[in-house]
């Protein structure tokens, strides 16, 4: 045990949900997850893909250890630092973009250089702006800016190019890809749109309908960033192809 | 500004003009009550009960504000709290001013602690109401949020709720100065040895029309003074990010 000091950089992310329900409006429990079990190696980017509605987002803040009603065990990567880049950008409209990204920064790193990550992101003429000022897709992008600005270990994100036009989405993915294979985290990421996390992702996870479980498997082997159109569109095709082979076998038990 | 200005002098004007007709000792003019409010300042004797009436308001207020925001906010925050504390505050409003200024005077004494705590106790329901209803309001995802980035509670309680409460705060001492200080001149007037309702007892005693006018004339635009120099700059402080550029 002593021999490994940076043991909990290396640590994987396990997360095992036996069932997870919640109660409706009128009191009748609803199952959303059944039997899920999900590894991902440190450092690795995986993608949660599945129809809308499927309980991504559910399953995402069990991961971040946010949502404690479930039955099942979790185990977060590295030191338990966490970014998180919500589906809307939840920033504090009272807040500039610079002390929104600063927000959960600890005291004695308050001042800690972030010209970097913020010009990486575009953000270096929008620091004193209110966020009420910005468009969606600036937004965004200081939530996320908000989440590396931790420097975490372990990082989630919701479905962060979700209502935004191509350009810009697609700048984002830049971006992100960028700063993820700059800083080594463990990255969960939620989408419905299979290009997108082919393009990111060295794991896919691919998710049924309620109650969610996981119905196949994909490591990609090529390395994250410069992964080419045409890898990204007969990848996608093959995945998709073996996804709803998947989808009709988990139908008919 | 204009409109408001012309609307202060004619009420002057109608004031004066209704003085003129009566002529009677009982409704003075604005001239006599001006040169007598002038003199009373000059003798030091109107600051001084000003300065009297203004350190209780001062203190209840503080005191209702505090007490009222942390008690409104632990309320809108439990449910088990609220049901608790609920009956209390229903009791708490519906008790008339009058009631708690005499039970203080009564059970504590005829001195400063329980004219301050009367006028404190008459405030405080209205504050917990006010600031449950805030915190009722507190939005669940911005929570979400600082729960995710693991922040502390105090940068928690600075940057994440307050600035959300910072609207009813705003609404509960509008309405709290003015409460504060009408039911401080009552418990002046019943039981302090001076301060502006003690002085209006004594006026009213001798039917001193002129004293009475020019001791509310004068409080009126100190608490005037006190909400446009400071209530309304800090409420433009807080709201600054609402502005947005066209």
């Amino acid at each position: 045990m002593n021999d490994a000091p940076t043991a909990g950089d290396a640590a994987p992310l396990e997360l095992r949900i036996d069932a997870k329900s919640y109660r409706s409006a009128d009191g009748t429990p609803i199952e959303v997850i059944r039997n899920f079990e999900l590894r991902l190696e440190a450092g690795s980017f995986g993608a949660l893909i599945g129809p809308s509605g499927c309980g991504k987002t559910t399953i995402l803040k069990i991961a971040a250890g946010l949502d404690a009603d479930f039955s099942g065990s979790r185990r977060p990567p590295g030191a338990g630092r966490l970014g998180f880049v919500f589906q809307e950008p939840r920033l504090l409209p009272w807040r500039t973009v610079e002390q929104n990204i600063r927000l959960a920064l600890p005291a004695d790193q308050a001042d800690v250089d972030l010209t970097d990550l913020i010009g990486t992101l575009g953000l270096d003429q929008h620091l004193v702006r209110y966020p009420g000022e910005l468009s969606l897709g600036l937004a965004r992008r200081a939530a996320i800016a908000r989440a590396f600005a931790v420097r975490p270990d372990f990082l989630l994100l919701d479905e962060p190019f979700v209502s935004l036009d191509e350009m810009v989405a697609a700048r984002l993915r830049e971006e992100l890809l960028a700063l993820t294979t700059r800083t080594k985290v463990t990255t969960l990421f939620v989408t419905h749109d299979l290009e997108d996390a082919v393009e990111l992702a060295d794991r896919l996870f691919f998710l049924s309908e309620r109650p969610t479980r996981i119905i196949l498997e994909q490591t990609l082997s090529a390395p994250r960033g410069g992964r080419s159109e045409e890898f990204v569109a007969s990848i996608s095709a093959d995945l998709r192809a073996r996804a709803a082979r998947s989808h009709a076998d988990a139908g008919k038990i | 500004m204009w409109s408001r200005l012309l609307s202060l002098v004619t009420l002057i004007v109608v004031w004066a003009i209704a003085a003129a007709l009566a002529h009677s000792r009982l409704l003075p003019g604005p001239v006599t009550v001006g040169a007598a409010t002038l003199a009373e300042i000059r003798s030091g004797e109107l600051p001084f009960q000003m300065a009297c009436t203004l350190g209780r308001v001062i203190a209840s207020f503080a005191i209702a504000m505090i007490l009222g925001s942390v008690t409104g906010y632990a309320m809108g925050r439990s449910k088990t709290t609220d049901r608790f504390a609920d009956p209390w505050l229903i009791v708490l409003i519906n008790l008339p001013a009058l009631v708690i200024i005499i039970f203080a005077y009564i059970w504590i004494g005829l001195n400063e602690t329980a004219a301050i705590l009367a006028v404190a106790l008459n405030k405080l329901p209205n504050v917990i109401a006010v600031m449950r209803e805030g915190a009722r309001a507190l939005d669940p995802e911005l929570d979400e949020m600082a729960r995710a980035f693991q922040l502390a509670r105090f940068a928690r309680l600075r940057h994440v709720v307050i600035p959300q409460l910072a609207p009813y705060l705003a609404a509960s001492s509008r309405s709290g100065l003015s409460i504060v200080w009408k039911i401080v001149l009552v418990v002046e007037l019943i039981g302090r040895p001076n301060g502006v309702g003690f002085v209006l007892g004594s006026a009213f005693s001798l039917f001193d029309m002129v004293r009475i006018l020019s001791y509310a004339i004068s409080f009126i635009v100190l608490m005037l003074l006190i909400e446009s120099l400071l209530v309304q700059p800090l409420e433009r402080r807080a709201n600054r990010w609402r502005r947005r550029p066209a």
